[in-house]
């Protein structure tokens, strides 16, 4: 967290999101307390003294494995400053700061650059999908899915409250390799309930002659 | 990150055609992995339509992904040829699944599982370099289904398996298998075991994504049905072969003894495959026209001319069996007319009534196939006889209207209304001089299957039989 000494609600915020954090004024600084495993993001406030923080930011940028996500808190006169150095920062906070709101922002940097805390888990009620090891379950007990199954039901999963119609789940899940037209999708869908299992089949609901829907609707 | 991402769209679908094996082969081996699958059985099927599986470890799996394996296909019904026997299986990578039931496969070559994960992957069978195996039932199929869909067609199947459960395998010359019950048609009995299985069968099903459309006691003692929800041809035939091994498996659990021999007890009804058929284009069912008085289109039609003018050509493959001949007699609500009807059980094809507003479920039901047909050669068949009556125009003969088991040999020759073959023997004779069953087979099936069915055929002819014993051992 650039500078050194921290703003006091800007560690605050930090603290409150549960995120360790070492206080840093030169991208130096930062190289010498970096920790093992490598800095996980950079909180840069640029409201005191922004060239220095512009010049960190872009140290940051150039070193050889780049630092993200990289959050900037600039007061709301410099937001035209901001302008083509876009390239610098992943996410930016206006000051005043909203207790919450970095917290927020770094947990959802995090999960965009995949070093969230479970990224690659995808949760609905009982189902978990886990998106890097091909793996699904519900209620922890492993669903054995062919790979087409397990395609459908991650589009379905990571969209969820949304109907879809069999076209437009054809193209997105299947793409051009497919037989036997939409009606694979009705197949599928029917396999992928089998194997959800009586209890748990209503994940995936009919919308009458529409398409489907997985989970509940918004309203 | 939105910018980003733009261009990657645009570019997703080319890339999803180049990745797709590479994905899909990723995703077996991962969950191989990540299941801890100790041996994945590759699946293919014979001519006649018997399971084989070879076994192999979670280690040859990404070779086999990818290069096919190699093995001797002069140990295998059909596949030997006078030359190269070598050939390749090679997985299709959509049809991995682990497998819900412990045991190995039939015939299954390699180390007994013992309590560890299994899977499976179902093989095309290919030649070293590459082009299909003229001796591949599945790739039969596979060539019928490309021919439907070349002119626009995607084909649909949806069968009704019967079979038996009885306490052993093993008769005793003289003697009847053994009924693990006498309970009849809907019939529930406390602590019925067979019933159990049949649950127990079900749910392993629906766990390895073979959706049960329904399941029920059938006429005989002991005999039980089990109706697949449809899916194309292709898949279907995969399916039909899970189906038979987890019926046995889990019959075997239980120290039961399950079979799909088409005709096992005298004096009862057989076991059928009745089997759903239906063509749709696109979205659309290709069989239906509301405005037509049977509901049926000209595509629908043409289908129905075209499978009942082949049906005999095709007899002996879809009831492949000396016994299965035993089946097809008056009497048994199993088919002997050349016909077609809506709701008369005695014809050959049916035409189920659609449910009110469901017209996208417009189906034929073609009631010859039993469960011990080749699945992959039977559906290829029928959609070949059904696709040449639409190609040709054949006219729709009228319907059967009467119980055809009634009336008499003048009045069906009035009628025009032929019989399936009677014996094995007159199936053979008949599918030798059919076109159309030779170029739908390949030369390759075609010459084979003649060969061994004229064998079995002479080697019965020469058995002294139970009957024979009985009736003519002590008074002549």
């Amino acid at each position: 967290m650039f500078p050194d000494p921290a703003p006091p609600e800007v560690a605050q915020a930090a603290d409150l999101g549960g995120y360790p954090w070492k206080p840093v004024n030169t991208a130096e600084d930062a190289n010498i307390a970096e920790p093992e495993d490598g800095w996980a993001g950079a909180i840069v406030c640029a409201d005191t003294q922004p060239s220095a923080a512009f010049a960190l930011c872009r140290a940051l940028r150039k070193r050889e494995q780049p630092l993200e996500p990289l959050i900037l808190v600039v007061d709301h006169r410099q937001l035209a400053d901001l302008d083509l150095r876009e390239d610098l920062f992943d996410d930016l906070i206006v000051l005043p700061l909203r207790p919450g709101e970095l917290a927020a922002r770094l947990k959802l940097s995090f999960w965009r650059v995949g070093r969230g805390t479970r990224p690659e888990l995808v949760e609905y009620g009982p189902l978990v999908l886990n998106l890097e090891t091909y793996q699904a379950a519900v209620s922890g007990k492993p669903l054995d899915l062919t790979y087409m199954e397990y395609e459908l039901l991650k589009f379905l999963a990571t969209h969820p409250g949304k109907v879809f119609t069999r076209e437009v789940l054809l193209s997105r899940v299947w793409g051009y390799e497919y037989y036997g037209g939409a009606r694979t999708v009705d197949v599928h869908i029917r396999r992928l309930r089998a194997k959800l299992g009586e209890e748990h089949a209503h994940l995936i609901s009919t919308v009458r002659s529409v398409g489907y829907r997985f989970g509940q609707g918004r309203w | 990150m939105i910018p980003a991402g733009f261009p990657q769209a645009l570019t997703s679908q080319t890339w999803r055609m180049e990745a797709g094996t590479e994905r899909q082969n990723e995703y077996v081996l991962r969950t191989v992995e990540e299941r801890g699958v100790r041996f994945v059985q590759l699946w293919f099927t014979d001519v006649l339509g018997v399971q084989k599986a070879v076994s192999i470890t979670p280690a040859e799996l990404e070779n086999a992904l990818e290069e096919g394996l190699t093995f001797d296909g002069s140990a295998v019904d059909g596949f030997s040829r006078v030359q190269e026997s070598d050939v390749l299986a090679r997985p299709d990578a959509r049809t991995f699944q682990i497998l819900p039931i412990a045991g190995g496969g039939p015939e299954a070559t390699g180390n007994g599982a013992g309590g560890h994960q299994v899977a499976r992957v179902v093989c095309d069978v290919t030649n070293l370099d590459g082009t299909p195996f003229e001796g591949d039932p599945r790739n039969v199929l596979r060539r019928t289904v490309e021919r439907a869909r070349e002119k626009g067609f995607s084909f649909y199947a949806a069968p009704e398996i019967e079979y038996f459960y009885f306490a052993d395998s093993d008769v005793p010359a003289g003697t009847t298998p053994i009924p693990l019950d006498n309970g009849s048609y809907f019939e529930l009995t406390v602590a019925d075991l067979a019933g159990d299985l049949r649950k127990r069968t079900v749910l392993t099903l629906e766990e390895m994504g073979i959706p049960v459309e329904y399941s029920q006691h059938e006429d005989s003692p002991s005999q039980h049905e089990i109706d697949l929800r449809y899916t194309d041809a292709l898949a279907m035939a995969d399916n039909v072969m899970s189906v038979r091994l987890v019926v046995k498996e889990v019959a075997q659990e239980r120290g039961v003894y399950a079979t799909f021999m088409p005709k096992p007890l005298y004096g009862f009804q057989g076991s059928g495959m009745h089997t759903h058929f239906s063509l749709f284009e696109g979205d659309t069912n290709a069989f239906c026209d509301p405005g037509d008085p049977y509901g049926l289109s000209k595509i629908g039609r043409g289908f129905i001319a075209g499978l009942l003018r082949h049906a005999r050509e095709i007899t002996a493959v879809t009831n492949q069996w000396v016994n299965s001949y035993k089946r097809l007699v008056p009497g048994y609500e199993a088919p002997v007319y050349v016909s077609w009807a809506r709701n008369n059980r005695s014809a050959l094809v049916r035409v189920p009534p659609h449910k009110r507003g469901k017209p996208e479920s417009t189906r034929i039901e073609y009631r010859a196939p039993d469960s011990a047909c080749n699945p992959y050669l039977a559906f290829a068949l029928v959609l070949a006889a059904g696709l040449d009556g639409i190609e040709e125009g054949y006219d729709l003969p009228p319907e059967a209207a009467a119980n055809l088991y009634e009336m008499t040999p003048t009045e069906r020759l009035a009628e025009g209304i032929e019989s399936l073959p009677s014996s094995l023997d007159e199936a053979v004779d008949l599918m030798e001089r059919s076109e159309l069953v030779a170029a739908t087979l390949g030369e390759h099936v075609f010459e084979w299957f003649l060969r061994n069915k004229r064998a079995e055929w002479a080697d019965y002819t020469g058995q002294v039989t139970n009957y024979e014993l009985a009736r003519y051992l002590p008074r002549l």
